[in-house]
């Protein structure tokens, strides 16, 4: 049994599917935070039979949930203080995301043209569809 | 500032003013020869496409206005490296209104974000061609009196066709349309096409001969199988002459059935059946203009005053 400390501000990212929390990792852009992380793979869950989970010790404004709904809105996010989960935040798909994933139509404007942000766009929330807002090519590939 | 990006940008209800606006262009020519007088239309075309950039100016100069622009990427400053951004500003300072062709998807929304004129998507590769659409929907409700409750068979290249995509979503939002797709099997409408249809619940039918269902047509729309869609030549030797149009096919038809296609035609449709009065492709292209001219005053805001010709700008 492993165990991790408690940390005293930050997050929490509970019930990560298993061999997603460094995919994670680097979407969060956790590697250019000065904070200490903690990456758990393979943790035994009852629900989940394996899960990864990360905490984060950092301002609870620094992360930008919206990519993490987009990536997985299963994910349990604990808000930290003082010691304490304060509260869990539900996440929600964004309407929008920006510059995260790119588009991979080679046909698609953002392949050439200099500057423009990579942005896709939620066309079908119950089937969780995002389309690149400049040709409207559905993005598949999982992260 | 509106601009024009997809067929589906207009409501049923504008796209009827639209074209009411383009069937009173069509009876009276005359009244709206100066209700562009002044003002500028930027024809920016980073690939050549002959026919819709000549509907365009024949429109802007049939509304007594000008044009500027360029019919290929070799001429415009995109080839030293400009990017589509910077040259709509510098475009914006020209020119009153712009369409825009461009070999890459989306290039029109671009411009359209960073523009101070309206912007027209004159085509962007495979993805949309709205002034295509307008035209064949114009072309419909002039010479069938409506746009709901009839059946339409769209054959050729279903797969990689925009324009046959573009229809198809259009003519969705339409009442009592019923669809049936004559192609190759390599060459069927892609599954999203007909996942939209299962799930509005509108009819469709796939099928591979063109004579079995000419009889239950109301209208016929053809495509061209196009060269540059395939991987190689021996696909498109063995498929482009799969499904032509001759007169014999024709004599299968109902007395009111039309048939429309996109242009330019390679040998999908025979020469003889141009004299049948029900092939109205010509007559299309005719229809493509008065779109065009009508879709010029809407963006621009321009209304011609019914009793004395008057031009009227809204802003």
């Amino acid at each position: 049994m492993l165990n991790v400390g408690k940390i005293e501000e930050g997050f929490v990212l509970d019930h990560i599917k298993a061999g997603k929390s460094l995919s994670i990792y680097h979407h969060l852009q956790l590697d250019k935070l000065d904070c200490t992380v903690a990456i758990i793979k393979n943790a035994k869950s009852s629900k989940m039979g394996k899960k990864d989970i990360l905490k984060v010790e950092c301002d609870i404004d620094m992360l930008n949930l919206d990519v993490l709904a987009f990536i997985d809105h299963n994910i349990t996010v604990n808000v930290i203080k003082d010691g304490e989960i304060v509260s869990k935040k539900e996440l929600t798909l964004p309407k929008e995301i920006r510059n995260i994933i790119r588009c991979k139509n080679p046909r698609c404007i953002t392949s050439i043209e200099q500057g423009l942000p990579h942005i896709f766009v939620l066309t079908d929330e119950q089937k969780e569809i995002y389309r690149c807002k400049y040709c409207e090519e559905k993005y598949t590939e999982p992260l | 500032m509106r601009h024009l990006m997809s067929p589906l940008d207009f409501s049923v209800e504008e796209l009827d003013q639209l074209f009411d606006l383009a069937n009173d262009i069509e009876a009276n020519m005359e009244k709206y020869s100066r209700a562009c007088h002044g003002k500028k239309l930027a024809t920016c075309f980073y690939e050549p496409s002959t026919r819709t950039r000549l509907s365009f100016e024949s429109a802007m100069l049939g509304l007594g206005g000008s044009v500027i622009g360029f019919s290929e990427a070799s001429s415009s400053s995109a080839s030293k490296g400009e990017s589509v951004s910077d040259t709509i500003r510098v475009i914006s300072c020209f020119a009153d209104i712009c369409a825009m062709r461009h070999p890459k998807e989306g290039a029109p929304k671009v411009a359209a974000e960073r523009s101070s004129i309206p912007v027209i998507n004159a085509g962007d590769g495979g993805h949309q061609h709205p002034t295509q659409t307008l035209t064949d929907l114009l072309t419909i409700r002039s010479l069938k009196g409506r746009l709901h409750h009839f059946t339409i068979g769209l054959c050729g290249d279903l797969k990689f066709g925009r324009t046959v995509h573009s229809l198809i979503n259009a003519l969705a939002r339409y009442e009592g349309i019923k669809f049936i797709f004559i192609s190759p099997r390599e060459l069927m409408v892609p599954d999203y096409v007909t996942d939209m249809l299962k799930e509005r619940n509108i009819p469709y039918e796939e099928v591979i001969r063109l004579e079995s269902i000419m009889p239950q047509l109301d209208l016929l729309y053809m495509t061209r199988v196009q060269r540059e869609r395939f991987f190689n030549e021996e696909d498109y030797v063995r498929l482009k002459d799969f499904y032509i149009l001759d007169k014999a096919k024709m004599k299968l038809a109902g007395p009111d059935m039309l048939v429309l296609h996109p242009l330019p035609r390679v040998n999908e449709i025979s020469v003889e059946v141009d004299d049948d009065p029900r092939a109205v492709y010509f007559k299309q292209v005719q229809y493509g203009v008065y779109v065009r001219m009508a879709l010029i005053l809407t963006l621009l805001n321009i209304r011609v005053d019914e009793r004395e010709g008057e031009k009227i700008c809204l802003t």
